[in-house]
């Protein structure tokens, strides 16, 4: 015990970080019933900041440090590694779990650490009155569930009276996000919402998709991750759901999650927030400066998938707020406080993401002190089993602000009043 | 040579029959108390007590409450994980609905509910034993985390279903919530084990832990001799219970400060707890400690080892964590089929012989 106790202090005396680097941590799990999802994202998001050190020298002159801390998706994982990596002066956090952001949010609010959540954790933090420390853009969970009634309403002629539209999700933080938002849009629209709960991690769904066949609905909308995403196509496949009546949010689009189910997968819908495949300049990049030099994170076969390019996009948002926040403080050397602001002014326009090598590839996101969440804009994709490729087959949809604002105010005025928090940006 | 017992005169049975009747164990003990109460909480920082010790404790009090159950009663749950989400959703509601109260209360009282609930779910273990009431602890785990998804009331209806605890202070000092500093729930931590490991202690030594081991050894000849199963099965549920609830409470409220029911109270908790004890020592108060710091400590160390000092690839050092962990237990299991405290005792009777063992 003495001895244990003795040499975990010097294995954490060893592990002191380099000064002056930009830190940018990528809380990973590549272990686990989350990893196959986990996987491409973290290499997509290692990938995009060696790319910048490779070609551009870094940030402002800075160089770019990613530690890796693996959580495999667990909240006590999540704890350690948020401590370990703590002492390392991190400028951002993408814990990429809505479960370790939840954990986290009363944390890094105390500590004063940004923390990024692209398309996932808690969904009232785009109030940034109340939410200083965290940034959701370019959309939330809300969004995603408006984005795509607004698909199915656009595919029924924009009548869904009468219809019925049930929710697969995964039986936590992360599936329940949605409930209310879905909640609140059947009464506005009159279709009839039935809530399938699965519990994590979610092998185990028979019995909801033996419920879906009996209660025939129009259309299942579904919130899964990991491996719930494989077996609930699959079971889709099985009972013979139709596959463009189902429709996943963009954690449950990737590659992985359709491949498994062959060509019965044919069709399926998820919604996205950014464009798909390799066909973006960016990647002539990665391939002369990291690809091709053997930088590649991870095994290095993930690039151009869903996840990968949604790694690479969180990776390039942060970049940017980094570039913004040392524009605004005027050294390259910015402090997590600096990064916050950074984040704040961050505009990204359209011309901007064509520089960047990714035209046409992510809406444009333009943050300001109370809107931490951007405009939520997403698109749907759909799959082609013979080619195994995702296509776009909308363009951006805008959510249902009507719906949406008054349900954030709401939330986040009831997370203000437990954390006795006033409301800043006035 | 040192370590003997040679020359400890006892003039009193109460010298006799005190916890560490050897005086060299006295003093050990006296020593690590003096350096975990006195020296650890003014050199702790943010990482030893979030990610080492505060889990260490909190889990060695919920090993030590299913000691009770499982290694002094002879009654195998498995539904630990269930009765900690009791505990940390007791302290949640009782948190929020009376702010003013101190949360030492409000601890204590998720653990007296976590006990009401732990008899309960012992009724059944006046009927049946051995693998049928492992079962039946098993619905239990599965029953009280459908109960806490499934019923809104019990996470005061938030959107998400995460419970996430507000800051309370102990003393003008807060304890949990984000202000919470380390040395804040180190202490809390600290006192809560060493309160509950006293009291387990002499629990087990006195008339009660004599029949809970009664009704373990044999639960036909305790009743001959005037033991009632009843009263012996449903105080050892209560006991363990009291223990968990406890355990399960300072986890969400001081540790996690927030939690969802499905990730940190699942089967795999109710497991993790088990494999403690059997590593620590059924039966053993230091065992249920060797085994919370066996389960705890080292999977830290080596992930801080093998990705910190050695730089490997934080996946392919996940996986050998598991191997390594996983193995040392099979080994350990070979070595000594009665856990680290039975090791620890071998130790201590070679120790008092050494230099000369005839």
């Amino acid at each position: 015990m003495k001895l244990t106790l003795a040499a975990l202090a010097t294995t954490m005396m060893v592990a002191s970080p380099a000064l002056a680097d930009l830190i940018v941590p990528n809380m990973s799990y590549r272990t686990g019933p989350y990893a196959a999802n986990g996987i491409p994202y973290a290499d997509g998001f290692a990938d995009y900041f060696t790319l910048l050190n490779e070609r551009d020298g870094g940030i402002g002159g800075q160089l770019v440090q990613v530690p890796e801390c693996e959580t495999a998706y667990n909240t006590e994982k999540g704890v350690e590694c948020y401590e370990s990596l703590r002492t390392q002066n991190p400028l951002v956090l993408n814990p990429l779990s809505t479960g370790i952001t939840y954990q986290l949010i009363p944390r890094i609010s105390q500590d004063g650490i940004p923390l990024y959540t692209p398309g996932y954790g808690r969904t009232s933090a785009k109030d940034g009155s109340v939410f200083e420390w965290v940034f959701n853009a370019p959309a939330n969970y809300w969004d995603g569930a408006s984005v795509a009634v607004k698909h199915i309403l656009d595919q029924e002629g924009g009548d869904l009276s009468g219809k019925k539209i049930a929710l697969v999700y995964h039986n936590s933080a992360y599936g329940k996000e949605p409930i209310r938002t879905l909640q609140e849009l059947s009464e506005k629209h009159g279709f009839e919402l039935v809530e399938l709960p699965v519990d994590a991690p979610g092998q185990e769904q028979k019995s909801q998709w033996l419920q879906i066949r009996r209660e025939q609905p129009d259309y299942v909308i579904m919130y899964a991750w990991g491996v719930m995403n494989q077996v609930a196509i699959q079971e889709a496949v099985n009972i013979r759901f139709p596959m463009d009546k189902f429709i996943g949010i963009w954690w449950s689009g990737s590659e992985n999650d359709v491949r498994a189910a062959g060509a019965g997968a044919e069709g399926y819908k998820a919604l996205t927030f950014h464009g798909v495949g390799r066909d973006y300049p960016l990647y002539e990049d990665l391939q002369t400066h990291v690809y091709d030099k053997g930088l590649a994170a991870g095994a290095g076969d993930q690039a151009g998938s869903v996840l990968y390019s949604r790694g690479a996009y969180a990776a390039l948002v942060i970049a940017e707020a980094i570039a913004k926040a040392q524009e605004l403080a005027g050294t390259p050397e910015i402090t997590p406080a600096q990064m916050r602001d950074g984040f704040e002014a961050l505009d990204i326009t359209a011309e901007r993401m064509a520089e960047l090598g990714l035209p046409d590839f992510g809406a444009p996101i333009a943050l300001s002190c109370d809107n931490h969440g951007g405009d939520g804009l997403a698109r749907v994709q759909q799959w082609n089993a013979a080619e195994g490729t995702w296509s776009l087959i909308t363009d951006f949809i805008e959510p249902d602000a009507e719906i949406l604002d008054p349900l954030i105010k709401e939330d986040s005025a009831a997370y203000a009043a437990e954390a006795g928090l006033t409301a800043r940006c006035n | 040579m040192i370590y003997r017992e040679a020359g400890d005169f006892k003039t009193s049975y109460r010298d006799d029959s005190q916890t560490f009747p050897i005086r060299l164990d006295r003093w050990g003990y006296y020593a690590i108390m003096a350096v975990a109460f006195g020296i650890i909480p003014f050199v702790i920082n943010d990482y030893w007590a979030n990610a080492v010790l505060v889990p260490f404790l909190i889990y060695a009090i919920a090993a030590l409450g299913l000691n009770v159950l499982t290694g002094y009663a002879g009654q195998v749950s498995l539904g630990t994980g269930g009765f900690m989400a009791v505990g940390a959703y007791a302290v949640y509601k009782l948190m929020t609905s009376f702010p003013d109260v101190s949360i030492v209360i409000h601890i204590l009282l998720a653990g007296g509910i976590t006990a009401g609930v732990g008899v309960l779910f012992g009724l059944p273990s006046l009927r049946i034993k051995g693998f049928y009431l492992a079962v039946a602890t098993l619905a239990a785990q599965f029953f009280l985390v459908w109960l806490f998804n499934k019923v809104p009331w019990f996470y005061n209806y938030s959107a998400s279903g995460q419970i996430t605890s507000p800051t309370r202070t102990v003393f003008d000092q807060a304890v949990t919530g984000p202000a919470a500093t380390a040395p804040a729930k180190y202490l809390i931590c600290l006192v809560f084990a060493f309160a509950l490991a006293w009291l387990a202690r002499n629990l087990t030594r006195g008339s009660l832990g004599r029949k809970w081991m009664a009704i373990r050894d044999m639960d036909i000849a305790a009743e001959i001799i005037g033991v009632n199963p009843l009263r012996a099965k449903l105080s050892a549920f209560a006991v363990s219970s009291f223990f968990i609830g406890i355990a399960g409470a300072l986890l969400f409220a001081v540790y996690l400060g927030a939690a969802e029911v499905g990730e940190a109270f699942g089967i795999n908790k109710s497991f993790l707890v088990l494999f403690m004890i059997i590593i620590g020592g059924l039966g053993s108060i230091f065992g249920s400690f060797a085994g919370a710091a066996f389960l705890v400590l080292l999977p830290v160390l080596l992930k801080n080892f093998l990705v910190g000092n050695m730089g490997w690839p934080t996946d392919l050092a996940a996986h050998i964590e598991l191997m390594i962990v996983g193995a040392l237990i099979v080994t350990f299991l070979i070595v000594e089929p009665h856990g680290l405290a039975r090791l620890w005792r071998l130790a201590k009777d070679k120790l008092r012989l050494w230099p000369f063992p005839h």
